[in-house]
C-alpha cells in the first residue's frame, strides 16, 4: 500500500508539472490542482499508513492504543485542503478574469508586462 | 505577552473593521490611520519587551512546546515587527493620497491589514506548518491586491505572481510533510534538535532543499525570481511599495531561520549553493535593471539584486556576516518602500513613471529631488548613508571569510546599482522635461502632503541610520548573536530540560 500511494504521488506531482508548463490556462489550473492534492497526498502519508486503528484514546486509558493512527497529518491535510480550494477558486476567478482582458487562452500571449519599455 | 498577540489581533481587528466600513470612505480611512498607529504602538511595546527579555514565548492553548503551536519572538523576529509597523503606517499615510474611493469600495485597507497580519505572524511563528499557514494569509491578500483595480497588465502580472507562488507553497508543504515524516515533530525549536541528532541526513536534506526552493521563490533568488519583475510594477504605487518592502524579507526571513536555526547543524551542505545563488541573484538584478527605462521596473529588479546581499550575509554565516545581511533587510525595506512610494510622487506629478516621457522634476522640486537622492544613493551604497554600512559590513564579513570571489561580484554589484541610481536621478531630476522642450508651458501641480509626509519620514530614518549607525548595528549584532546560538531559542522554548517527550507514536 505504501508502495501504491508513493508511486501516486509521484505521479500526481509529474502530471501537475506537465501540465502547468503547456500553454493553455485551462491546463495551468488542472496542473495546480493536481499538484496542490500531491502534495497534501504526500503530507498525508508522511504520518504513516496504518490500517483499522482509531486516532483516539479508548475508554479509560490516558494512552491511545498501540500501533494508532497518527491524528496530526490528517488535521494539517484538512488545513491544506482548505487553503487549497481557496486558492483554487481564486486562481480559476483570476485566470478567468485574464482570459478576457488578454483575449486569448495561450499563456505566451501574456507576455505584456515582461516587456523592456 | 500581551504585546506579542496584539500585533496578530490589532490587525485581524482593524481588517473586520475596514471590512465592514468601506462604504463610509472617511470613517474607513480614519480607522485604517488609527490602526496603522496602533499596530507601530504595540511593536515598539514588542521591540522594548524583547529588547530585555531576549525570548518572548507564547505557547497557544497553552499545550507545552513540541505539541502545541508556539510564537516566539526574539531579537530579529521584534526587529522584522517593529520595521512591519513602520511600513505599515507609512503606506497607510500614503494612501490617503494614493487611494481613491472606488478601491476603498474594494476593501483596499481590510487587505492590508490582512498582509500585515500575516506578514507578522509569519515572523513570530514557532511553528513550521503554522509558518505555512501564514504565508497563505499573507499570500492571499496579496493576490487580491495585485490585481485590484483588474487593468490587463495587472491581471496578467497577478497570473504570474499567482502561479509561482502556488507552486512555492505546494513545495513549501511537501517539506514541512517529509520534516513531520521523518521526525514527527514540526515545532522549529524541536525540529532542530531532532535534526541535530539524526544520523540520516539524506531525508532531511532533501526538506532542507524543498524548503530552499520555496523560501527562495518567495525571496525572489535566482533562478527564481523572474516573477517579481513581472508583477510588481502593475498595481498601484502604494501597493508596490508595501509588497516591495515586506514580502520578499518575509522569504528572507524565513531562510534566515531554517539555516540558523532548523538545519543550523547541516549549514555546510547548503553553504555552497546559498553563495552561488546570492552571488547570481544580484549579478542577475542588477543586470535587469540596467536594461530597463521604467522606474517601477527597475527598482523591481534592484529588488532581486539586493536580496543577494542579504542572502550572501546568511551564506557567509559568520557573526559580522549574519549581523550584516540583518542591518541590510533592515535598511533596505525602509530604503525601497520609500523609493517605490516616491516613484508614486513623481507618478502623480508627471502622469508616467517612463524615464523616457519624464523630466525637469528638479526644477520643480528641488526638496523632493533630495528627498529622492538620499534613499536612492543610499541603496547605490554612498557613505556615510545607511547603504554604506549594510554593504560593508557584508563585504567585511565576505573578506575576513575569504570569500573572494562573492567580495568581488558585491562590489561591482554596487557600483552598476549606483549606475541605475544615476540612471534614475539623471533622466528624471536632471534633464529638462520633454515637455518643455516641446515649448509646452511646464506643468504646475500642487504637491500632495500625504503622499510627501511618509517619504520624508522614510527618508529621514535613512538619513540617521547612516549617520548614527551604532544603535540599528547593535541590534543587528545582538540578533546574528542569537541566532548563531540557537541553544537559547531552543532552551526558551522547550525548557531547559530540552528532553520533552513526543506524542506522535511513529512506525
Amino acid at each position: 500500500m505504501d508502495t501504491l500511494i508513493a508511486i501516486l504521488i509521484g505521479t500526481l506531482f509529474a502530471a501537475g508539472i506537465f501540465c502547468i508548463l503547456r500553454r493553455s490556462i485551462m491546463k495551468l489550473v488542472v496542473g495546480i490542482m493536481l499538484l496542490s492534492q500531491a502534495a497534501n497526498l504526500l503530507v498525508f502519508a508522511a504520518g504513516g499508513l496504518t490500517l483499522n486503528t482509531p486516532a483516539f484514546v479508548l475508554g479509560d486509558s490516558q494512552l491511545p492504543p498501540e500501533g494508532y493512527a497518527d491524528p496530526l497529518p490528517q488535521a494539517l491535510v484538512l488545513t491544506a485542503i482548505v487553503i487549497g480550494f481557496g486558492l483554487v477558486v481564486f486562481s480559476i476567478s483570476l485566470l478567468l478574469r485574464a482570459y478576457i482582458a488578454v483575449g486569448s487562452d495561450d499563456i505566451d500571449a501574456f507576455n505584456q508586462t515582461d516587456q523592456i519599455s | 505577552m500581551i504585546w506579542l498577540l496584539s500585533i496578530i489581533f490589532i490587525p485581524a481587528i482593524f481588517a473586520i473593521a475596514c471590512l465592514g466600513t468601506s462604504r463610509h470612505h472617511r470613517l474607513n480611512r480614519n480607522l485604517a490611520i488609527a490602526g496603522g498607529v496602533t499596530l507601530l504602538i504595540c511593536s515598539i511595546g514588542l521591540f522594548t519587551q524583547v529588547w530585555h527579555h531576549d525570548y518572548i514565548v507564547f505557547q497557544v492553548g497553552t499545550w507545552p512546546a513540541p505539541i502545541g503551536i508556539s510564537l516566539v519572538v526574539d531579537k530579529l523576529s521584534a526587529a522584522m515587527v517593529l520595521i512591519t509597523g513602520i511600513i505599515a503606517l507609512a503606506v497607510v499615510v500614503y494612501s490617503i493620497g494614493d487611494i481613491d474611493e472606488y478601491l476603498q469600495r474594494k476593501h483596499f485597507y481590510a487587505l492590508v491589514f490582512l498582509l500585515l497580519m500575516g506578514v507578522n505572524g509569519a515572523f513570530v511563528t514557532g511553528d513550521l506548518f503554522n509558518l505555512y499557514v501564514w504565508f497563505e494569509v499573507m499570500l492571499l491578500a496579496s493576490f487580491v491586491l495585485i490585481t485590484i483595480g483588474g487593468k490587463r497588465d495587472q491581471l496578467e502580472g497577478g497570473v504570474k505572481y499567482l502561479v509561482i507562488n502556488l507552486v512555492s507553497s505546494i513545495l513549501f508543504l511537501s517539506g514541512v510533510g517529509l520534516i513531520y515524516g521523518k521526525l514527527g515533530t514540526l515545532n522549529m525549536a524541536d525540529i532542530a534538535v531532532k535534526v541535530a541528532q539524526t544520523s540520516d541526513a539524506v531525508l532531511i536534506n532533501s526538506s532542507a532543499m524543498l524548503l530552499l526552493v520555496a523560501f527562495g521563490i518567495k525571496a525572489a533568488m535566482f533562478p527564481f525570481f523572474f516573477w517579481l519583475p513581472a508583477s510588481y510594477h502593475t498595481p498601484r504605487l502604494v501597493i508596490s511599495a508595501l509588497f516591495a518592502g515586506l514580502l520578499t524579507k518575509v522569504g528572507v526571513y524565513a531562510l534566515i531561520r531554517s539555516y540558523t536555526l532548523l538545519f543550523h547543524s547541516q549549514f555546510e551542505i547548503v553553504q555552497g549553493i546559498l553563495v552561488f545563488l546570492a552571488g547570481a541573484t544580484m549579478v542577475t538584478g542588477v543586470l535587469g535593471a540596467a536594461a530597463q527605462y521604467e522606474i517601477r521596473k527597475i527598482l523591481s529588479f534592484h529588488i532581486v539584486s539586493q536580496i543577494g546581499y542579504m542572502v550572501m550575509g546568511l551564506a557567509i554565516g559568520s557573526a559580522l556576516a549574519l549581523a550584516g545581511a540583518i542591518f541590510y533587510t533592515l535598511h533596505h525595506i525602509i530604503v525601497k518602500t520609500n523609493l517605490f512610494l516616491l516613484a508614486g510622487v513623481i507618478k502623480n506629478h508627471c502622469g508616467s513613471t517612463d524615464l523616457k516621457k519624464i523630466g525637469g522634476l528638479y526644477r520643480w522640486a528641488p526638496g523632493i529631488a533630495l528627498v529622492f537622492f538620499i534613499p536612492a544613493f543610499s541603496l547605490g551604497g554612498i557613505p556615510p548613508l545607511s547603504g554604506f554600512w549594510a554593504k560593508f559590513s557584508v563585504i567585511k564579513a565576505g573578506l575576513d571569510e575569504q570569500h573572494y570571489l562573492l567580495v568581488t561580484v558585491a562590489l561591482i554589484v554596487g557600483v552598476l546599482t549606483l549606475f541605475s541610481m544615476t540612471k534614475i536621478w539623471a533622466e528624471a531630476f536632471w534633464k529638462a522635461s520633454p515637455d518643455e522642450q516641446a515649448d509646452a508651458p511646464p506643468k504646475q501641480k500642487a504637491i500632495v502632503w500625504p503622499l510627501l509626509a511618509p517619504c520624508i519620514a522614510l527618508t529621514t530614518m535613512t538619513l540617521v541610520i547612516g549617520l548614527w549607525s551604532d544603535p540599528l548595528f547593535a541590534l543587528a549584532e545582538a540578533s546574528s548573536a542569537q541566532l548563531l546560538d540557537p541553544s537559547g531559542y531552543i532552551e526558551s522554548v522547550l525548557g531547559p530540560t530540552e528532553k520533552v517527550g513526543l506524542v506522535a507514536n511513529h512506525e
